[in-house]
């Protein structure tokens, strides 16, 4: 019943929210941040008292999930309101709490119109999130994948910012709306091609994860069906031929719906191909992962080439990203234990980073009112500690070692390099290009000659507590990542297994089989 | 106890860079900088134990692991230390040298702004560079190899305010990422082959399953070599250290000279063990350090700027260390590291002291005839910069530099022995060059006529204490490396030692015989050398250093920038667009038959239904 309520918690809030702003501006946001809180510190109890250790292939399926809900939903087509919880949902669970919070206070001064509705749609993309990361049926997973859509939508439309060129908030939207539905559309229809394979095999309609798990079918067809999926997720994640909705929507997004974006929703597309695209197509996937590491090598390059050529610091921001999640990509289809936990750090460390990016550059917005870096410079000693901050996220957007970062890029080239060394070779050499366009941002803003005289406001205690608290995040994660990988080990292990069990049997028995 | 007492050494000025950037609103200039050299101060002060405690017991190598790092599958990194003879003697270096450096330094930036920042920056420094080599793993190397890396860019962009300043930080750090790629797919390879990236580990392994000349081991080596190239400014990685001068100048002793720089020779030294098992890389290693030393070697010849000078001088000091290296001479690398460090970081200090006391001038044509004025300056650089030409019995830099000599000769590789006495012929030629441009004839502008030297403790213990340790004092300080490094090919044998010993003199001394003659008497014969012709043309070409930056902007950088501006619009989005455009096309079409105009609609209407029909009668 707690997912459930993992679920519930952020729609609730939102209507209250939504109801609340006739009594100020000040209630939504203390109800925003309260819902938020409560969800983040509900997962930190359940972190706590539960146990995610190694549900070992074998183990009945009642020790398979850590917590689970289950209720029939529509029994004629096998649909059910199916939940669970193992460790790698808890992981992103939580980020997704944190990150609502700092969604939250960093929009505390940066919004100040329909507050309420406003905090709606965050709260409601945040609902979507958990649901993406609870669902374990295919059907309901689809319905929160859309669900986080809408509100997003509405986000940029009507609190964004005017890009460049003509490009207007509404068209950005709608951008990244038409991306993302007709990548759904293509996930709709494996998931149902799947259910209908299924049913052919079995006779029964189902559209539980579990029981679709080493479903047969014919070679060509699962690839089809693993492309549908992996098409889905790509946009999200993104990557590169189908990456242009991202830097236009980050540039343009507010700073929550960045910090979101980039924190959490370029998670859940990784997240559906640890879960989803790999285990169900393992053959399939195997036969895919040179593409997809290429593609991986593509969008590192890709990204951090076009993060260099940006004068739109949200954008450069938002193209680092690309490169970024090229090291998921390559990670997740590399398939290693190794690889698979350096994926997960590397979430995670990205989300804190690029989070604490977004929101120093909406900090900058506030205070210059322009993202363009040509007008900014010097800012170093103008801004009391801000600079100082943006130093350490560079440092961390880098894979300065000593950061999460490094762990999660490091883990990732280290599982790759036994597999394919020549992508791992191509990977590692991005890290100059990492260079490059990360300290482009302190030498374009922060260093050079002053730009003017004016001494900006520094940071306030919100502003400061949010930055210190994300450093320290970062830096924990980077000396001690060990949590992370305990808590999901159990999960990467089963990915891996039936990754690279060449014939798909042995550990799909193992799994599915002792039902 | 000297092992638990380990983690001070850098936690100490862990410590001090935190309450340096926590507290920077709260502290004065002097509390800054009190903290700044108390925290390494303190850090040097433990070092001083733990080597006493080290060195009078039997010397064996300890290891202490504080946690592990991450634990998945056989990927076992930890946060582990090691003590050894040659963390020992690295550890000395750092905090000793730093130590004195930290303090000079508060001398040196009296005065600054944000000198908060400076010292926050030196500490994480220290903290960096004593991680870097106390890590018993490559990983936790890495990480201090990247941290000190970070803390040079950000120092040597400390005057932020100035663009060229930055760009110099910034190719300070992108040309040193280069080389770490070469580590980083290096320790990548080593963990794919060994399952480890514990050192000792490796170096046990190694042997056992390669045997000697292995492709593998040979890549091994070779990918380390790339990280050591980058870190310690040898071809073709070099072009960084002369620009990185722009930082202040304690940074350009501490991180330039005495340490950072030095990272990529601990680093070789450290993994003797597989340059031992491959002898191609080995032998490249000695080649390319004689032919940095050769070509900084002519180079400090042609510059103007003291710093400069100073910066070539290390490059080619490092390029001996790396002939060393190549020659299976382990120890005598590692010697005349620390040597260097002394009287490197000596003349650096000098230098700075000329600089401060010039009122910021370090354009050697403008400086002149200071010797009266600051004399404790020119002491130093009368005392370093014997050591660096290696003056016969007195100094320090004797001893190490011969030590790579014979070393280079009893391996037989005659070819590299050449090398080095001429580099010493240059070595000698460039120092007296500086010193007697710096110290000897006319002043060559007004705020050199206005020096007022420098005074106080700070200024003056540093400059005394390495004065000491760069001559065969500091010499006598032998680092114990005999259980960690195997013995050079020169140890035991003694044929024809005194014979090199004395021709090494002779290179030495009769280089600076010329270089006095040449530029005490010849003065206005060189200028006109120089003026024009080969010699104004040989003179530009050294003086940008045989033109290596052109070359990397020709072949790198600007394709970089070509290929950025190319791409800025995001062209593959762009494709993106061609949907969008047929759609709009269509829907262009399509309007135009929505007149409003009924007969329209009616002509269409029939139309349409005499094609049906027709459609349906061609069917059937």
């Amino acid at each position: 019943m707690i997912l459930v309520w993992l679920i519930l918690i952020p729609f609730i809030g939102g209507l209250f929210c939504w109801r609340a702003e006739r009594w100020g501006d000040k209630v939504p946001r203390w109800i925003a941040l309260a819902t938020m809180l409560l969800v983040l510190v509900t997962t930190l109890v359940l972190w706590w008292q539960g146990d995610y250790h190694l549900p070992k292939t074998g183990t009945p399926e009642a020790v398979r999930w850590a917590i689970e809900w289950h209720v029939p939903w529509i029994p004629r087509f096998g649909i059910d309101i199916h939940l669970a919880m193992d460790g790698l949902s808890l992981i992103l669970i939580a980020l997704t709490g944190f990150l609502g919070v700092l969604a939250v206070v960093c929009s505390w001064k940066e919004i100040a119109q329909r507050v309420g509705f406003f905090h709606l749609n965050l709260l409601f993309i945040l609902g979507g999130v958990v649901g993406v990361f609870l669902s374990i049926d295919l059907f309901l997973f689809f319905c929160f994948w859309e669900m986080m859509l809408v509100p997003m939508y509405f986000l940029i439309a009507l609190w964004g910012h005017s890009g460049s060129a003509g490009k207007t908030r509404i068209r950005t939207a709608i951008k990244f709306f038409i991306y993302t539905q007709a990548s759904g559309l293509l996930m709709l229809v494996a998931i149902l091609a799947l259910v209908f394979a299924h049913h052919a095999n079995t006779g029964v309609y189902t559209f539980s994860y579990l029981e679709l798990l080493g479903t047969s079918m014919s070679e060509p067809f699962a690839y089809w069906l693993m492309l549908g999926f992996f098409i889905a997720f790509a946009v999200k994640l993104p990557v590169v031929p189908l990456h242009g909705w991202l830097p236009d929507a980050h540039a343009q997004a507010p700073t929550a719906g960045s910090v979101d974006l980039a924190g959490i929703l370029l998670k859940t597309a990784a997240y559906g191909m640890l879960r989803f695209c790999l285990p169900l197509f393992p053959e399939a996937s195997q036969a895919f992962a040179p593409v997809a590491m290429a593609l991986g090598v593509v969008g590192i390059f890709y990204g951090a080439l076009l993060a260099a050529g940006q004068q739109d610091v949200k954008r450069l921001i938002a193209y680092t990203s690309i490169s970024h999640m090229g090291f998921v990509l390559i990670g997740i289809f590399a398939g290693t234990s190794i690889a698979l936990q350096g994926v997960i750090v590397l979430m995670v460390a990205h989300a804190f980073s690029a989070a604490g990016l977004f929101i120093l550059s909406g900090q900058l917005y506030e205070r210059l009112h322009t993202r363009d870096m040509r007008l900014m410079g010097g800012l170093w000693g103008r801004i009391d500690k801000l600079p100082a901050f943006t130093l350490c996220f560079v440092a961390a957007s880098l894979g300065m070692p000593g950061t999460a970062n490094f762990i999660g890029e490091f883990l990732v080239l280290f599982g790759t390099f036994p597999v394919a060394p020549v992508v791992t070779v191509l990977a590692s050499v991005s890290m100059v290009l990492a260079v490059l366009y990360s300290l482009l941002i302190m030498q374009r803003v922060h260093f050079g000659p002053a730009q003017g005289e004016v001494h900006f406001s520094g940071l306030d205690w919100r502003e400061y507590t949010m930055m210190l608290g994300l450093v320290a995040l970062v830096i924990f994660f980077g000396f001690y990542p060990q949590i992370l990988v305990d808590t999901t080990l159990s999960v990467t292990d089963e990915v891996h297994q039936l990754f690279t069990s060449g014939s798909v049997g042995a550990a799909i028995q193992s799994l599915a089989g002792v039902r | 106890m000297a092992l638990t007492l380990l983690p001070l050494t850098f936690l100490l000025p862990l410590a001090g860079c935190l309450i340096l950037s926590l507290g920077y609103r709260h502290l004065g200039e002097r509390a800054s900088a009190a903290v700044g050299y108390t925290s390494v101060g303190l850090a040097a002060l433990v070092t001083v134990f733990i080597v006493i405690d080290f060195l009078s017991g039997d010397r064996t190598p300890q290891s202490l692991t504080l946690w592990t790092w991450v634990s998945v599958d056989n990927f076992r990194p930890t946060i582990g230390l090691m003590l050894d003879g040659l963390s020992v003697t690295m550890l000395g270096v750092i905090t000793g040298v730093g130590f004195l450096i930290h303090l000079f330094a508060a001398w040196y930036m009296r005065g600054e702004e944000g000198i908060t920042r400076f010292y926050a920056y030196m500490n994480l420094f220290v903290f960096s560079m004593v991680l870097l080599v106390l890590g018993d793993n490559l990983l936790l190397l890495f990480l201090g190899w990247e941290g000190v890396g970070l803390c040079s860019y950000l120092l040597i962009g400390y005057y932020y305010e100035h663009t060229a300043n930055g760009m110099a930080a910034f190719k300070a750090f992108v040309v040193t990422r280069i080389g770490d790629i070469f580590l980083a797919i290096g320790l990548f390879l080593l963990f794919t082959e060994l399952g480890t990236l514990d050192i000792a580990t490796i170096l046990d392994k190694a042997p056992a399953l390669w045997h000697r000349g292995n492709p593998i081991a040979e890549a091994a080596a070779l990918l380390l070599l790339g990280g050591a190239l980058g870190k310690s400014a040898q071809l073709p990685l070099h072009t960084w250290l002369a620009d990185a001068m722009a930082g202040p100048t304690p940074v350009s002793a501490l991180i330039h000279a005495a340490t950072m720089v030095t990272a990529g020779v601990y680093l070789i030294a450290r993994m003797h063990g597989l340059y031992d098992l491959a002898p191609t890389a080995q032998y490249i290693v000695g080649v390319i350090g004689a032919l940095t030393l050769l070509m900084a070697g002519f180079a400090a010849l042609a510059q103007t700027d003291i710093k400069r000078i100073l910066a070539y001088s290390t490059m080619s000091q490092i390029g001996y260390m790396f002939l060393a290296l190549g020659v299976g001479a382990y120890s005598a690398a590692i010697f005349h590291l620390m040597i260097h460090a002394f009287f490197k970081a000596l003349l650096f200090l000098s230098a700075g002291a000329v600089i401060i006391s010039c009122h910021h001038e370090q354009e050697m044509a403008r400086l002149g005839g200071l010797w009266r004025k600051l004399p404790l300056a020119y002491a130093g650089f009368l005392i370093g910069g014997a050591a660096l030409a290696a003056l016969p019995l007195v100094t320090a830099g004797f001893y190490s530099k011969d030590e790579i000599l014979w070393e280079a000769f009893a391996a037989k590789q005659n070819g590299l022995l050449a090398a080095g006495l001429v580099g010493a012929l240059l070595t000698s030629l460039y120092t007296l060059r500086l010193i007697i441009g710096t110290f000897h004839g006319e002043q060559g502008s007004d705020k050199a006529r206005h020096a007022d030297p420098g005074k106080g403790l700070q200024h003056g213990l540093p400059l005394v204490v390495l004065m000491v340790l760069s001559t065969f004092i500091g010499a006598a300080l032998t680092p114990p490396l005999a259980d960690v490094l195997p013995a050079g090919p020169g140890e035991g044998v003694e044929a024809g030692h005194t014979a090199l010993e004395m021709m090494a003199s002779a290179t030495a001394i009769g280089g600076g015989l010329i270089a006095g003659w040449l530029f005490l008497f010849r003065r206005a014969w060189l200028k006109r050398v120089v003026a024009r012709g080969p010699g104004a043309w040989l003179w530009q070409f050294w003086h940008r250093a045989w033109g290596f930056d052109a070359l990397f902007d020709w072949l790198l950088v600007r394709p970089y920038h070509v290929l950025v501006r190319w791409l800025q619009g995001d062209l593959i989005d762009a494709l993106f667009l061609i949907p969008a455009t047929v759609v709009r096309l269509f829907n262009a079409g399509l309007v135009r038959t929505q007149t409003g105009r009924l007969r329209t609609y009616a002509t269409s209407m029939v139309l349409g239904a005499a094609l049906l029909l027709l459609a349906l009668a061609m069917g059937y």
